[in-house]
């Protein structure tokens, strides 16, 4: 029997293996405090990846046009060889590595140290870059650090209002669920913002149904009314924060009148959602990939923090902002060195103090380490372009489903010299590979992820993988000793864990005082954590925001169209989301009977006005086309979303990938896609006609 | 590249928002707003609101990105060909290009009797209008607003707030008549009744009586209404006086094509600008322009082009609010298929004019519940569908009891 933690996302609830004939029996663990015993479908069926037969049992080599099964050392071989090619003819900045926030903090820790001593690039960026990058940069902009939830999330519970921003977590953590129930049970009250009337929406007091992409307009709006109404805690401002003053005047520029034409979200409702804000003494502000995924992804959180801040809603206990982290170690994955810009413990790649530190426990010379570079989507459209990557190694991501504008991504990779990926199962990019490397998956191997509350947590090997599988350290353990790294890169998860831990001392994210062995005592630990006896860090910011001068910062923004906004040949908003069945890009949860079963699919939801209009029906097919791409699904037909805007979720490859239609926008601080909004076309699909076979026919005169 | 240096004259709405906008391109411009009042840029639609003591006088700034903003600096002259204005201390600054800014001026019609603040004769359309018009009510009981649309339903609302007994004297049929129709009017008379506001309409010809203070306010009928003081709320006109002098095309507003220019390197927006024949009043709409402005001044879309703004009108005093978008008088009824729902007992009027399944107009008073919803299907243009009911009536999820109010 084995304690561990999901696979999944970012809640990391508590799990017990037990062997069984096949794979392993699951079960929730009591214990565990977030999730006290609670699994979701996608958790209670995590094991089905560990059957033989789902997974990948070998490492796979292209030779021609297909893979065939290959020994490790001649995989590893071909991988180091190429990317040995590849340096020496291009510059080491042309082997790239693209990591995945689902990584353990162990991996995420070697794979950057991998990139920056062993192949000296600054072509490093994860897919994490997609998931919570704007929510990080716009927390690190007001509170001089980022972590998901300044507080555990069973606070959560016992606040006086929750404005849940574009998160459904009925769907994507649904064991979280619990603490928006006992929040209303305990006389609290839940606001939900969102396009569509979620199943999260379902459980609100108050659901604000903004246009996609005017969050930060709401947001504005609301602290406007903060204002007229007295709301402002003006001891707090004055004593815990800049910028008050030009946060004012963003919040006189969008004048409740205005925000209502702007996001369709009426005055009164706007009324009535500050009220239940500020009629307790406590609230909280948490945010998703709704406002997140935008090209002001940044400037959208930093207006739901502005009305935090100017509401004394921060830096006390039960009132903050928070970002509901994505992926698994969604967390742990931004805070060690896989980010373009980022060395581990949070430090900055550009600060030379971070930087003579990490050399020293690398044992480089600083002035060798790369300097920041490419952000994710930039990385990727970069591959094979003159100066751009030419080798790439994917770790842990599947780009061909989950990054935004595809097809293009897709015909990138294709351009490729080389492309290694390490994976479990044999994804849409690992079919595009020329070296697959098998690698184990959770239930497999140990290693360390952090929560969405910043808890450091332990997963456990609970069963041997098969033969032929090797975990990734072992992978960047083989490529480095191939690229000259004799030492310096072990595969053994601890051994790695210790060195991070002097890594990342005295850094930001301090995890120094923090062992396998607390772990699994404390049932995790929160960071940070600078000493072996220091009990860990809950709740931040209690005392003093992480800028040097102890004040949290404004941040004044302006609402400003989406990139792309609908015109009379686009006149749709399409946003993108999550399903409760699937997980990311599908390629675990689309290898689950049960999943698959109960979600074989993409569609386009859309309301029954718009449905009426274009004269379709449930289960009709659907074209969406923007300038992108095309894509046909069924229609499913519901009021619980906006008249102006129809929805997919991604989690499906092939011609029913909402992601051949998102837009690669950027936003200029975070480098965050606008995967939640952009424009499009709808229509009834028009299938080929099916040709009737030239047999014979019998013809009745 | 040299910066361009962009000179606006007024730094009021319009001009806070085109520097805040040519900031946010971050092109090669170098703003400087040149502003009369003692103030930089502040809402000036919220004056009523602080008057009501709502909003604080000293918290309305609005944001001016990187713009210099020079207050007290009224500009007495520019010279178009020269490139270069004249402040009223006699200096002269030079320019690359010239934004006309100036704004509006209230309506000041011939009532007789007693004239300006010092008699307790006020207007309400800067901070300092709005200081002395709160100093006079401390001490006033009574107030007459003379005009019902806009303003001066707010005005008589933030007045009967402070505590004064309020009457708007009314030129038109029914209040607001440029947005509303008759019942929707009557709908507003009643929730203004509500607050003690008595209203007066169809009154072309109210005469102030007293002497060197205002004391009341004569009526058509003969009646006479006492006052301590009087608020002229009789709409605005386009201040065009320096362009008119600078020898620009002036009609009701500074006269401006879809680039806002109205001369070469000059260009005019916001309530002094006059487009396609239309001068306007909302700040929307300066915004809009300043907007288009600010990208083709930027060059971020050197090929902008302002093609009008939709008529979308808002009032929030306190509970009486109402929407109006499009057309939607009585008149415009005519051919068009309407939808009405009247609700005395709960002070609401709702109404829908539809030509097929197109938003021609709408008004909401009284509960604006619907108003996010109609204001985007109104802008966006779109079918309808089925269920056009759904504008005016939210699904019961959405319905809300609103237990405060402002």
């Amino acid at each position: 029997m084995t304690d561990t933690h999901c696979p999944y996302c970012s809640l990391q609830c508590g799990m017990r293996l037990r062997p069984a004939e096949g794979v392993p029996e699951v079960t929730g663990r009591d214990e565990f405090p977030v999730n006290r015993g609670a699994l979701c479908g996608k958790g209670q069926t995590s094991a089905a990846l560990l059957a033989p037969g789902a997974r990948l049992t070998a490492p796979l080599v292209r030779d021609g046009d297909g893979l065939r099964e290959a020994s490790w050392e001649e995989a590893l071989d071909r991988v180091a060889a190429a990317m040995t090619a590849t340096a020496g003819a291009h510059g080491p900045d042309a082997v790239g590595v693209f990591g995945g926030g689902g990584l353990t903090n162990e991996k995420a820790y070697l794979l950057g140290k991998f990139a920056r001593v062993a192949l000296r690039t600054r072509s490093i960026d994860y897919n994490g870059r997609f998931c919570m990058s704007s929510a990080a940069a716009a927390s690190r902009a007001a509170f001089g650090l980022d972590r998901g939830l300044p507080f555990p999330l069973a606070d959560v519970a016992r606040t006086g209002c929750v404005i849940l921003v574009g998160a459904n977590p009925a769907e994507t953590m649904p064991p979280a669920v619990r603490y928006l129930r006992e929040l209303r049970e305990n006389g609290g009250t839940l606001v939900v913002v969102d396009p569509r009337r979620t199943r999260t929406a379902e459980l609100a007091d108050l659901h604000l149904q903004p246009v996609p992409g005017t969050d930060l307009a709401l947001a504005l709006g609301l602290l406007h009314l903060a204002v007229a109404e007295g709301h402002v805690d003006e001891a707090f401002v004055a004593a815990r924060t800049t910028g008050w003053a030009r946060a004012r005047a963003a919040a006189m520029a969008h004048w409740p009148e205005r925000v209502e034409a702007l996001t369709g979200v009426s005055v009164p409702q706007l009324r009535r959602a500050l009220d239940l804000f500020t009629r307790t003494p406590d609230g909280m502000v948490l945010t998703a990939r709704g406002p997140e995924q935008q090209s002001k992804g940044t400037a959208t959180v930093g207006a739901w923090i502005d009305l935090c801040l100017a509401t004394g809603r921060a830096g006390r206990p039960l009132s903050g902002y928070g970002c509901l982290t994505g992926q698994g170690n969604g967390q742990g994955g931004r805070e060690h060195g896989q980010k373009s810009d980022q060395l581990p413990g949070y430090r900055s790649l550009e600060d030379p103090e971070a930087r003579a530190n990490v050399a020293a426990v690398w044992g480089v010379d600083p002035g060798t380490l790369p300097r920041s570079g490419p952000s994710a989507y930039e990385l990727l459209d970069s591959l094979g372009r003159p100066g751009g990557v030419r080798t790439l190694l994917v770790m842990g991501s599947n780009p061909v489903v989950s990054a935004p504008d595809a097809s293009r991504v897709a015909r990138r990779l294709g351009a490729l010299d080389h492309l290694a990926v390490c994976d479990v199962v044999l994804s849409e990019t690992a079919l595009l590979a020329d070296v697959v490397l098998p690698v184990t998956q959770w239930a497999e191997e140990t290693g360390t992820l952090t929560s969405l509350e910043g808890r450091v947590l332990l997963r456990r090997a609970a069963v041997a993988p098969p033969p032929g599988v090797r975990g990734d350290l072992a992978v960047l353990h083989g490529l480095a000793r191939r690229l000259g790294h004799a030492t310096g890169f072990p595969d053994a998860p601890e051994e790695v864990f210790a060195e991070l831990r002097r890594a990342t001392a005295g850094a930001p994210a301090d995890y120094s005082g923090i062992s396998y062995d607390r772990i699994t005592a404390e049932d995790g630990v929160f960071w940070p954590c600078p000493a072996p006896d220091h009990p860990g860090t809950p709740r931040l910011f209690l005392d003093r925001f992480a800028h040097p001068d102890g004040r949290a910062r404004f941040a004044a923004p302006s609402h400003r169209p989406a990139a792309e906004e609908p015109d009379g040949a686009y006149p749709l908003h399409l946003t993108t989301g999550r399903t409760v069945t699937h997980y990311q890009s599908g390629a675990q949860t689309r290898r689950v009977a049960e999943l698959a079963a109960a979600a074989p699919g993409p569609y386009v939801e859309l309301h029954p006005a718009l449905a009426a209009g274009l004269g379709v029906g449930e289960g009709d097919l659907l074209t969406v086309t923007s300038r992108r791409g095309a894509v046909t699904a069924p229609a499913r037909v519901t009021p619980a979303i906006r008249s102006d805007t129809v929805f997919m979720p991604f989690h499906w490859p092939g011609e029913g990938r909402a992601n051949l239609l998102t837009n690669p926008a950027l936003d200029p601080v975070s480098r965050m896609p606008e995967f939640k909004v952009c424009a499009v076309r709808v229509e009834k699909a028009v299938l080929p006609r099916v040709r009737v076979p030239d047999a014979p026919v019998a013809v009745t005169a | 590249m040299r910066s361009r240096r962009i000179a606006v004259v007024g730094a009021g709405m319009a001009g806070a928002r085109l520097a805040a906008q040519l900031h946010a391109h971050a092109g090669p411009t170098e703003t400087t707003l040149y502003g009369a009042e003692p103030q930089g840029p502040y809402n000036r639609t919220l004056l009523a609101d602080v008057l009501a003591g709502r909003h604080r006088a000293d918290a309305l700034a609005l944001p001016t990105g990187d713009a210099r903003v020079r207050t007290g600096a009224e500009v007495v002259a520019v010279d178009i060909r020269g490139r270069a204005l004249t402040l009223a201390d006699g200096s002269r600054e030079t320019y690359d290009e010239l934004v006309l800014a100036t704004g509006a001026e209230p309506v000041l019609p011939p009532l007789g009797g007693p004239v300006g603040p010092s008699a307790g004769v006020h207007t309400l359309r800067s901070l300092a209008d709005c200081a002395r018009l709160a100093r006079d009510a401390d001490t006033a009981a009574r107030a007459v607003v003379i005009g019902g649309g806009v303003l001066g339903i707010a005005t008589a609302r933030a007045l009967a707030a402070r505590g004064l007994t309020v009457r708007i004297v009314h030129r038109g049929p029914h209040l607001a008549e440029r947005h509303l129709d008759r019942l929707a009017g009557t709908a507003l008379r009643t929730a203004l009744d509500r607050l003690g506001v008595t209203v007066h309409t169809g009154e072309r010809a109210p005469v102030l009586e007293g002497g060197e203070r205002v004391t009341g306010v004569a009526l058509a009928d003969g009646r006479r209404t006492a006052a301590d003081l009087v608020v002229l709320a009789c709409g605005a006109r386009p201040r065009t006086g320096l362009a008119r002098a600078a020898g620009l095309a002036v009609r009701h507003g500074v006269m401006v094509d879809d680039t806002l220019a109205c001369a070469p390197h000059t260009y005019a927006i916001g309530d002094c600008a006059e487009h396609r024949g239309v001068p306007q009043g909302l700040a929307t709409t300066a915004w809009d322009q300043a907007d288009v402005l600010a990208a083709r001044l930027s060059r971020t879309g050197p090929g902008a082009r302002y093609t009008g703004s939709p008529a979308l009108a808002r009032l929030t005093a306190g509970p009486v609010e109402y929407a109006a978008f499009g057309s939607c008088d009585d008149a415009a009824e005519e051919g068009a298929d309407v939808l009405r729902i009247g609700d005395a007992t709960r002070g609401a009027y709702k109404k829908l004019v539809l030509r097929g399944d197109r938003i021609v107009g709408a008004i909401l008073v009284g509960d604006l519940a619907t108003a996010g919803g109609l204001a985007r299907a109104f802008l966006t243009g779109r079918p309808v569908g089925p269920d056009p009911l759904s504008l005016l009536v939210p699904p019961s999820s959405a319905r809300l009891p609103e237990e405060s109010r402002p």
